[in-house]
């Protein structure tokens, strides 16, 4: 089963633009990746720009609506994911307990949705959106 | 703590600990008694002390103390440890610095550990146990229920692979040069064959088994990791997420399976199959071994249109460098496919001495069908009653008669 873990760091929504880990942080965490990537259970992983550098499009009144970060009212942010693929919850939770993360991190660990997690009919209404994949393809 | 998460750290825990075993004690049979031992003493102690602050170094030391304890009483059995090639004094002397040595040479240790469980000496159903047992973390139980095996045939296939090593005094080691190429081939055999024991299950209620295709994949991926080197790895790796990746629409709702040509490909999963496809593409340009060939054809195959001629191109490749019957009709097919049922026809016809083929439905089969496309109706009929004949399976032997006109 697939897992998202979704890095959550403190204090990043007000990070300034040009904010970038540290060659120590780096070197730690590329050493947690190659050990996932190792396992066998690493699918994907990326780091994320600072909120500060990012735009958020919201809909309220039923139209999008622009607005560039840094975003005050916000208290959470990514900072970056790693995909999982691995044999049960458990298991992820053990790996995200192994991150060499700090004191202001935390990982929240998501389940992906399989295709059959959903009912026929939601399945069947989902088919145009496994068409448009197949044509990104 | 619940068992499931004691059970998530041992999984993760377990080949590193056989590996560094292995090493230590230069005896894969003895490392698996031990990483058995250790097991057992974690599962009593770790729900009521919780699991370690360091969990591998709690387990290389209880299995350290273990193999002091096994070889002592060994010693004093035989008079002289003279089964195992360990050194008793050196074990009890080195006291390792655990938090900085544990994992610097694990990478090597775990390579050590894959080549030594799936050494082409085993037969392949005792690799495939001795890996799932120590490279996948699995217990004899779990073994066997994934592979619908009685618990003792399991535990039997372990049994034998150890002693065999231990007699044959297969050294732990990584093998190099000419000798690496061959022995990379025994242990991507037994990955392939794990998957594909889940993929098509042979017995057993189900037709897909698909955790062992999970296992299949993450030990795939894991040499992967660890001998990014080899294309072939990656071309394992491809073929397998390619194959997986029509998990769902393999079956009906009634659990009947679904052939190839008749998938809604819509069900695939296509961001797996996107993945199969990077991997395939970081190899290309490589010498293509197998396993990278047979990718291409999955490859060709996992589109929303089949690329017939990159399939029959594969099989053109796969026919030079390990040529066989089977290989020559799939190639006759995709080029028919591809250019024209006279091609095909062509070259099915090139089989027709072949005395692999001549007991099988398959030859008949493909020029019925080639020469239907013709319009050599009566020909194609006495191919498909040829085929009838021939096949042992009471379906496909009603849809060969149709075909034949009755």
């Amino acid at each position: 089963m697939r897992f998202m873990m979704l890095m959550i760091p403190q204090g990043y929504e007000a990070a300034a633009p040009e904010t970038r880990p540290s060659a120590e942080a780096v070197q730690a965490m590329m050493k947690y990746n190659e050990e996932l990537k190792k396992a066998g259970v690493l699918l994907a992983l990326e780091g994320l720009h600072p909120p500060s550098t990012g735009v958020r499009v919201s809909f309220a009144g039923g139209k999008p609506t622009v607005t560039d970060g840094p975003f005050a009212e916000v208290k959470e942010v990514l900072g970056g994911f790693w995909m999982i693929d691995v044999r049960s919850r458990e298991e992820a939770i053990e790996w995200a307990s192994r991150c060499p993360a700090s004191d202001n991190e935390t990982i929240e660990i998501r389940q992906v949705f399989e295709m059959s997690d959903f009912p026929e009919d939601v399945q069947r209404a989902a088919d145009g959106f496994i068409e448009l994949q197949t044509s990104l393809k | 703590m619940t068992p499931a998460a004691l059970e998530a750290v041992w999984r993760i825990e377990q080949p590193r600990l056989a590996a560094r075993l292995g090493r230590m004690l230069r005896d894969v049979g003895l490392a698996e008694e031990i990483v058995q031992d250790a097991f057992v003493l974690a599962m009593e102690r770790w729900p009521a002390e919780g699991v370690p602050r360091n969990p591998a170094a709690w387990l290389t030391q209880v299995a350290k103390r273990k193999a002091i304890d096994r070889l002592r009483r060994t010693t004093l059995i035989d008079g002289k440890h003279r089964e195992l090639s360990a050194d008793l004094a050196a074990l009890e002397r080195e006291t390792p610095d655990y938090d900085t040595a544990l994992d610097e040479d694990i990478d090597d240790d775990l390579l050590r550990l894959i080549f030594t469980a799936c050494h082409p000496l085993l037969p392949v159903e005792q690799r495939t146990a001795l890996a799932l047992r120590l490279l996948g973390g699995l217990t004899v139980v779990e073994i066997a229920r994934a592979s619908f095996a009685p618990e003792a045939t399991i535990a039997q296939r372990i049994t034998r692979a150890k002693r065999s090593l231990r007699e044959a005094g297969i050294p732990f080691e990584t093998p190099r040069g000419e000798e690496r190429h061959e022995r990379l081939a025994a242990v991507l055999e037994v990955v392939y064959l794990i998957f594909n024991e889940g993929y098509v299950a042979s017995s057993g209620p189900d037709w897909l088994r698909p955790a062992l295709c999970a296992e299949a994949l993450r030990l795939g991926r894991s040499l992967a990791a660890l001998m990014p080197e080899e294309p072939e790895i990656h071309g394992l790796v491809a073929l397998m997420e390619f194959h997986s990746s029509r998990f769902a629409a393999r079956t009906d709702s009634a659990g009947n399976p679904i052939l190839l040509p008749d998938q809604d490909r819509r069900r695939w999963d296509w961001s797996l199959i996107r993945r199969a496809t990077d991997r395939l593409a970081s190899v290309q340009g490589a010498a293509a071994g197998p396993y990278v060939l047979q990718a291409m054809i999955a490859a060709g195959h996992a589109r929303p249109e089949t690329d017939w001629i990159a399939i029959a191109a594969a099989y053109q490749a796969l026919a030079v460098i390990s040529p066989s019957p089977i290989v020559e009709i799939n190639r006759a097919v995709a080029v028919g496919k591809a250019f024209g049922a006279q091609y095909g026809l062509a070259l099915a016809d090139s089989l027709s001495g072949e005395p692999k083929l001549s007991g099988s439905p398959l030859l008949p089969t493909v020029r019925g069908e080639f020469l239907e496309k013709l319009g050599r109706i009566d020909e194609a009929r006495a191919e498909f009653r040829r085929a009838a004949d021939l096949t042992g399976n009471d379906r496909e032997r009603a849809l060969l008669l149709r075909r034949a006109g009755g």
